[in-house]
């Protein structure tokens, strides 16, 4: 290389490392724009939809303006509660199995798996296996149905956390427990899951606020309904259900009413996001 | 406190193994379960239109003959798209955030950006109804297609906005794992920005990224409620990119409690036996390639 053409090659790498370091940065600020629009757009129309009659009246029969979301509201409360009774339990003791008994055996690897092809499974799939084994046996739909939906999409988010977060639990405290006579289930009980709790605690919310907003699960089983209800063998409405059929309806007020849906649905969500990172943040701080 | 026998700890210890063992084994169980169920289900159109089923293209419920190769297509088709429009900014994105931004402004971007990977579906769906369709359809018509508003395309961009979240996050973290003195050296060489990405971060990240693609598309292809919302619902093989459509998860959606006839259902099962092969088999595959990851 002569001495000539080494400052134009020079300058040439400085103009083509500026320009390529401007279209990623072009490129990855654009989709700030329609993720941002959305955001507003939610707040904007929900917003204006929003008021304390919309959120404790009953919905109106079609066509006729004005009603509210109330049965919607306490009902992904309800689908949602029950879910996690549901789900929770299985899911803390196949995380206890796997980070105290099962730890690296054959057996322990192949529920690994099928909990990551669990969490994988489509929620529409999800939705037809809840009809099979709940609302057909049952003869009709039922809030019941739609929460053995959401416990099935709720076990393997929980599993995984609670064997992640009960690894981290120093062995010295299980020794420490077990020399003072302490049996292992005691054990397990009384000293590895309190100190795991708030990481427990954490994957419950982080699930919670993924199966909240599932609509597909929900379509034949809870199913929807126009009325309160608190009994789980009826079919039930859920805020998702609310902003799909509202969306999809031809009447504008319920297009109003599905933004007012869609507002709160939000806040719930992101909500239960926030504070599941705060809880993270909390964790990470103790260590 | 009583102390007890001796021999009572061990009963209680094996009991709760064997209940917590129990409950592993259920997840296990819970998935074959789903397997079997599916099949059983779709038993009846498995045994009438056989593998005709994946390659005929009539979707007929009153004459009752069923043929899945336009949902398959359809699926295929916004999956694809949805993946070819994020992954470029979803990679720039990645870059920007993992390396270029400086932490104090890429950690809130981060926060806000897996918030959004949170929002429901069916928001997605109800905001793209609302406020994309007007605009594809007036793009439509300045471009000479039939001004629908909603199709396959419709439903591939808000696919593409809704896996762009997830799989920006995930390439962002395989980009931070790569060591500060690999890109040191390259730096130390004289190496400008974008020669250490060319030639060290993305060379080192490349299965991870790979990896974030493979979840996305396992995402996108089970996405049901925001594609229902948009694509149109028609069960005929799309014939250009503007027409209406209908993907796997969305036939089901639609159709399925609108099912009265045995054979009807079965085939809507089918499709869902379907979707569940096709996801398992991705997901296996990107946790195959992470796990290759972690043992380098």
């Amino acid at each position: 290389m002569t001495g000539e053409t080494y400052p134009t090659h020079e300058k040439r790498r400085g103009f083509k490392n500026k320009v390529i370091i401007g279209v990623i940065v072009i490129l990855a600020l654009l989709p700030a724009i329609p993720l941002f629009l959305i955001l507003i757009n939610i707040l904007k129309e929900g917003l204006r939809a929003l008021s304390p009659g919309f959120l404790f009246h009953l919905p109106k029969p079609p066509g006729e303006e004005g009603g509210g979301i109330s049965n919607a509201l306490v009902g992904t409360f309800f689908i949602v509660g029950l879910s996690v009774i549901i789900g929770v339990p299985i899911s803390i003791l196949a995380g206890v199995y796997l980070s105290e008994y099962g730890k690296d055996s054959k057996l322990a690897e192949v529920i690994r798996i099928s909990a990551d092809v669990l969490q994988g499974v489509p929620s529409i799939v999800i939705g037809i296996v809840a009809y099979a084994w709940v609302v057909r046996p049952m003869g009709h739909f039922s809030a019941l149905s739609g929460s053995v939906a959401l416990a099935l999409m709720m076990i393997p988010v929980v599993v995984r956390t609670t064997e992640e977060v009960l690894r981290l639990v120093p062995d010295i405290l299980r020794e420490a427990s077990l020399a003072l006579g302490v049996p292992y289930w005691r054990t397990v009980l009384k000293v590895v899951l309190p100190t795991g709790m708030v990481g427990v605690t954490t994957g419950i919310l982080i699930a919670v606020a993924r199966i909240a907003g599932e609509t597909a699960p929900l379509l034949f089983t809870a199913f929807g309904n126009q009325f309160m209800t608190w009994n789980p063998m009826e079919p039930m409405n859920a805020l998702p259900l609310v902003i799909f059929n509202y969306a999809t309806s031809p009447y504008e007020d319920w297009w109003r009413q599905a933004w007012g849906a869609a507002v709160v649905l939000t806040f719930m969500v992101l909500g239960l996001n926030v504070l599941s990172r705060l809880l993270a943040r909390r964790i990470a701080g103790e260590k | 406190m009583k102390e007890p026998a001796p021999g009572g700890h061990l009963k209680y210890d094996l009991a709760f193994q064997k209940i917590a063992t129990g409950m592993g084994l259920l997840v296990v169980v819970l998935v074959a379960g789903i397997f079997v169920t599916l099949v059983i289900e779709s038993w009846p159109s498995i045994k009438a239109f056989g593998l005709r089923f994946l390659w005929t293209t009539t979707w007929d419920p009153v004459s009752l003959q069923f043929g899945a190769l336009p949902f398959l297509v359809g699926t295929l088709i916004t999956s694809f798209l949805a993946l070819i429009i994020a992954a470029p900014f979803a990679l720039a994105g990645a870059i920007f955030l993992g390396e270029i931004a400086p932490p104090r402004y890429a950690n809130p971007v981060s926060f806000v950006i897996e918030l959004l990977a949170g929002i429901p579906s069916v928001i997605y769906g109800l905001w793209a109804l609302f406020y994309l369709v007007p605009l594809v359809r007036w793009f439509e018509m300045k471009i000479g297609a039939p001004p629908f508003g909603l199709g396959l395309f419709t439903a591939s961009l808000v696919l593409a906005i809704m896996i762009l979240p997830y799989a920006l996050s995930v390439a962002r973290d395989v980009i931070r794992l790569v060591p500060d003195d690999l890109k040191e050296a390259a730096y130390g060489l004289g190496a400008t920005r974008w020669e250490t990405i060319r030639h060290v971060i993305l060379p080192y990240a490349r299965s991870g990224i790979f990896a974030g693609i493979v979840l996305a598309l396992g995402r996108a292809l089970g996405e049901t409620m925001a594609v229902t919302m948009v694509i149109g619902n028609r069960s005929a093989m799309p014939q250009s990119l503007w027409d209406l459509a209908n993907t796997m998860a969305s036939v089901i959606a639609n159709e399925f409690t609108e099912a009265t006839e045995d054979v009807h259902l079965a085939a809507l099962v089918e499709i869902g036996l379907l979707l569940f092969i096709i996801t398992v088999i991705v997901n296996l595959l990107a946790r195959i390639i992470i796990i290759r990851l972690k043992v380098k």
